[in-house]
């Protein structure tokens, strides 16, 4: 009988936690796709955050599927693998921001050095 | 003895500036003194100036690196035969400018650097010990040449070193660079003793120990650009 309760009372949590996930991916589809169009966004990279929130849409509905992942990873549960994974791709992701902010600020530094060359 | 330039990098430095180059100008009668302006915002470009010395601006501030990068571009683009470069902030003593200069003219070397630690070891204030002795020996570790004073800002310069040498980088993580390059270009580096003065004004203006990770980083990243 209190199995049955926790069920019912975990179903009530979760149930509104994957209607605001899901109404959250609706908007990061929406915004992928708006920026793609307007080309702020390449073709890369539109396949790439589609295919991150696609990921992120079947671990929402279907949890259980994370967990068979887990598994055969020989980790614990499947909450544990996307945190791994997302652990690693924000490193990855903030290394690349990283060498592109150091590849600007050399890049100022030659359009200054010209402009300071050009003026007599 | 060929062309002789003397290149002061210079961040916002007008009250010590003119002394600096007039200071040069008694030690050099015939060199020509390019200062940098980094994008000062004091007055900077007037009292260089005033003292004598050709000043090219950057309208923004770059670094160390971006300085000195346009000074040896300017060199290289004229008939420089030796470049020197000098620190504006009164740490060097013009004296030594003819001591780092003697084995490049004797033809025993391409680039000179200026050491502070053989005969100003004991000068040196502790915590900078520390952090120099760290750069030296990741400039060995990265870039495989052994230097006593891997940070040094006055160093000497041939025209092969002139023509041969590309700076990238933007800040303090030059004065490693140059050893780097020393490496990749093949040229003969000798070390000079020098003497170093440190004043609350240039401890204030030079490399902060709080940047040593961040340097430390660059330099790495540059190994792959």
């Amino acid at each position: 009988m209190t199995l049955g309760v926790i069920s019912i009372v975990m179903n009530f949590i979760t149930f509104p936690l994957q209607v605001i996930a899901i109404a959250f991916l609706i908007f990061a589809f929406s915004r992928v796709w708006l920026r793609a169009r307007e080309g702020s966004i390449g073709r890369g990279m539109f396949l790439f955050w589609i295919l991150v929130w696609m990921l992120v849409l079947v671990a929402v509905i279907r949890p259980d599927l994370t967990t068979q992942l887990a598994k055969k990873l020989g980790i614990g549960r499947g909450v544990d693998v996307v945190l791994y994974i997302s652990i690693v791709t924000l490193f990855y992701l903030n290394f690349r921001s990283n060498v592109m902010i150091e590849n600007l600020r050399h890049e100022i530094t030659r359009l200054t050095r010209v402009i300071a060359l050009s003026k007599k | 003895m060929g062309k002789l330039l003397v290149i002061v990098p210079a961040f916002n430095e007008a009250s010590v500036i003119g002394k600096t180059i007039k200071g040069i100008r008694h030690s050099l009668k015939d060199a020509e003194i390019l200062v940098v302006n980094d994008g000062s915002s004091d007055t900077t470009v007037v009292e260089a100036k005033k003292a004598g010395a050709i000043v090219v601006s950057h309208p923004i501030n770059r670094g160390l690196g971006g300085a000195l990068g346009t000074g040896l571009y300017w060199a290289k683009e004229r008939d420089i035969d030796y470049v020197t470069t000098f620190d504006a902030d009164g740490q060097h003593d013009p004296d030594d400018i003819l001591k780092v200069l003697k084995p490049i003219l004797s033809g025993n070397a391409d680039v000179v650097i200026g050491t502070r630690t053989k005969s100003g070891w004991n000068e040196i204030p502790w915590d900078r010990k520390i952090v120099l002795t760290l750069s030296n020996w990741l400039t060995w570790w990265l870039f495989g040449i052994k230097t006593t004073d891997s940070t040094s800002g006055l160093r000497a310069f041939n025209r092969k070193a002139i023509e041969n040498i590309q700076i990238k980088t933007d800040q303090m993580e030059v004065s490693n660079e140059f050893f780097y390059e020393i490496k990749r270009c093949k040229l003969r580096l000798k070390e000079v003793p020098i003497k170093v003065m440190y004043t609350d004004y240039s401890r204030s203006k030079g490399q902060k120990n709080s940047n040593a990770f961040s340097v430390g980083v660059k330099l790495l990243l540059r190994l792959f650009r």
